[in-house]
């Protein structure tokens, strides 16, 4: 199958970017998305040109490290698919595609397709986590667990971080990927004793992070390649209302960063 | 830090003020309907409901604190959107318009016009200071004959059209706000989420066919008697 790429490059953080068109012949429709995007390396660097940098690891669609947003869509135009789990046969042969990195005030590009998402490991870092005693392993039945509970955490614990959701935002807001860390936490009893204060320091993380206010539109659940609902988000507001309108930490513990401009 | 200043100060929190504004609004806007259409029984029932209006004296408590609600609405909703456009510096060449539907898109934009729409209003049939002179100006029973400045008023045009597109932009704004307001609350799940979808659009065409009836019933010569 042959295509026209339009690639956005960009050596650096600090250096303007710009699109270009390459040409790709001969490829096997069986090839991903990647693997074209590898065939077109080999060719780059065979010529002494600086082959275009893009995000990967395991390739089977559990990592989301491969951020690209392909002909408008993140991940492309497959529901539910990571960009490494997208096929060449998913496109017509002759197609134009044009491939971006992630756009969001949040996620500066690092070079080409590459973007950095450490705004979604601070989100993490203040609160997307459990305390627990370390020792001996506890019983499996110590603590119970609904299958309803179990259900809906697990469908939340699906989220990837890739940051598809903030990719397709039109306001580059990463609500569905707090609420999937949030829900995932509150809805387990391990998740309970530090539930407040987790959606308080998660929700005032992301306001710093420098993501935008969610608009109801729902792009977010339509681009997530785990496919995580937006009532999820619904589940965070009601969450942080909660603990903004009835806990003691809201009151009691400081907010850690004032918002940077 | 207080309460309710750092819940203000969060992206939800002021979500929460939008939402909540605008539900009052909402309110605001059915009684208004309601109001209006006591045009319907004559211009006794008009003239007499607005005559009991002007002389409440809570009057200007109420128009305040109407004031007061747009004021919030509006001016939250453009730090958001401000902030909202400043969260992507790099548009895209190609534009992912996934899920995001059209009425939700120009919420700012439908916005900014039912604000000017509501200027003009009030400068017409509030202030009185543009539009047709209405004479006499008082009705046999000595009170404003609204009846009578309505009729006249929706029988230029211009005027019953600006109106009637204010009520389809009041339509665009309504249906994705009626929607987003269930989310921002909280209340999203698959058991309702159905009936909400139908709500939205429901209570939408509801007010806005209430409103834009007198107009078009002025126009079709059902209301005023010629």
């Amino acid at each position: 199958m042959d295509f026209t790429l339009h690639i956005w490059r960009q050596h650096g953080a600090a250096e303007a970017g710009r699109f270009v068109t390459y040409p790709v012949r001969g490829i096997s429709p069986d090839l991903s998305f990647l693997e074209m995007l590898d065939v077109l390396n080999e060719e780059l660097v065979g010529r002494g040109e600086a082959p275009i940098a893009f995000d990967h690891d395991c390739r089977e669609g559990i990592c989301g490290s491969c951020a690209m947003v392909i002909n408008g869509d993140p991940h492309g135009p497959l529901p539910g698919t990571t960009t490494c789990q997208l096929y060449m046969r998913h496109f017509a042969n002759g197609a134009e595609i044009t491939v971006e990195p992630w756009r969001a005030r949040a996620f500066p590009v690092l070079r080409d397709l590459i973007v950095d998402r450490a705004a979604l490991d601070r989100v993490i870092q203040a609160g997307g986590y459990v305390s627990v005693n370390t020792g001996a392993a506890p019983d499996a039945h110590a603590l119970t667990v609904s299958k309803q509970a179990a259900d809906a955490a697990f469908e939340a614990a699906a989220c990837i971080g890739c940051g598809a959701c903030v990719a397709a935002c039109p306001n580059g807001s990463a609500m569905l990927f707090t609420a999937a860390k949030v829900v995932q936490l509150a809805m387990l009893p391990q998740g309970r004793p530090e539930r407040a204060r987790r959606v308080i320091g998660m929700v005032e993380a992301m306001d710093d992070a420098g993501f935008g206010n969610c608009t109801n539109h729902y792009a977010c659940a339509e681009a997530c390649p785990k496919q995580i609902p937006a009532r999820f988000i619904a589940r965070l507001n009601r969450e942080f209302l909660n603990a903004a309108l009835t806990s003691r930490e809201f009151v009691e513990l400081a907010r850690p960063h004032e918002h940077e401009e | 830090m207080n309460r309710l200043v750092r819940l203000f100060r969060t992206s939800i929190g002021s979500k929460l003020v939008v939402a909540a504004s605008g539900t009052l609004l909402l309110g605001f806007l059915f009684v208004h309907a309601g109001g209006n259409l006591l045009i319907l029984k004559g211009p006794d029932a008009l003239n007499g409901y607005a005559d009991w209006m002007q002389g409440h004296p809570l009057l200007w408590g109420f128009r305040l604190g109407l004031l007061a609600l747009f004021a919030v609405h509006v001016l939250t909703a453009i730090r958001l959107a401000r902030a909202n456009r400043a969260a992507r510096p790099t548009p895209y060449r190609r534009i992912a318009r996934l899920g995001a539907r059209l009425p939700g898109r120009l919420m700012v934009f439908s916005g900014l016009l039912l604000l000017a729409f509501l200027i003009f209003h009030l400068l017409h049939l509030t202030v009185r200071a543009v539009g047709p002179e209405v004479q006499p100006l008082l009705d046999g029973a000595g009170r404003v004959d609204v009846y009578g400045m309505i009729v006249a008023s929706f029988s230029e045009p211009l005027t019953a059209a600006v109106y009637l597109l204010a009520m389809g932009l009041l339509g665009l704004h309504l249906v994705h706000a009626i929607e987003g307001l269930f989310q921002t609350l909280g209340f999203n799940h698959e058991s309702y989420q159905g009936l909400i979808r139908l709500l939205a659009p429901a209570l939408t065409l509801l007010l806005v066919s209430g409103f834009a009836a007198i107009p078009l019933l002025v126009i079709s010569g059902a209301l005023g008697g010629g």
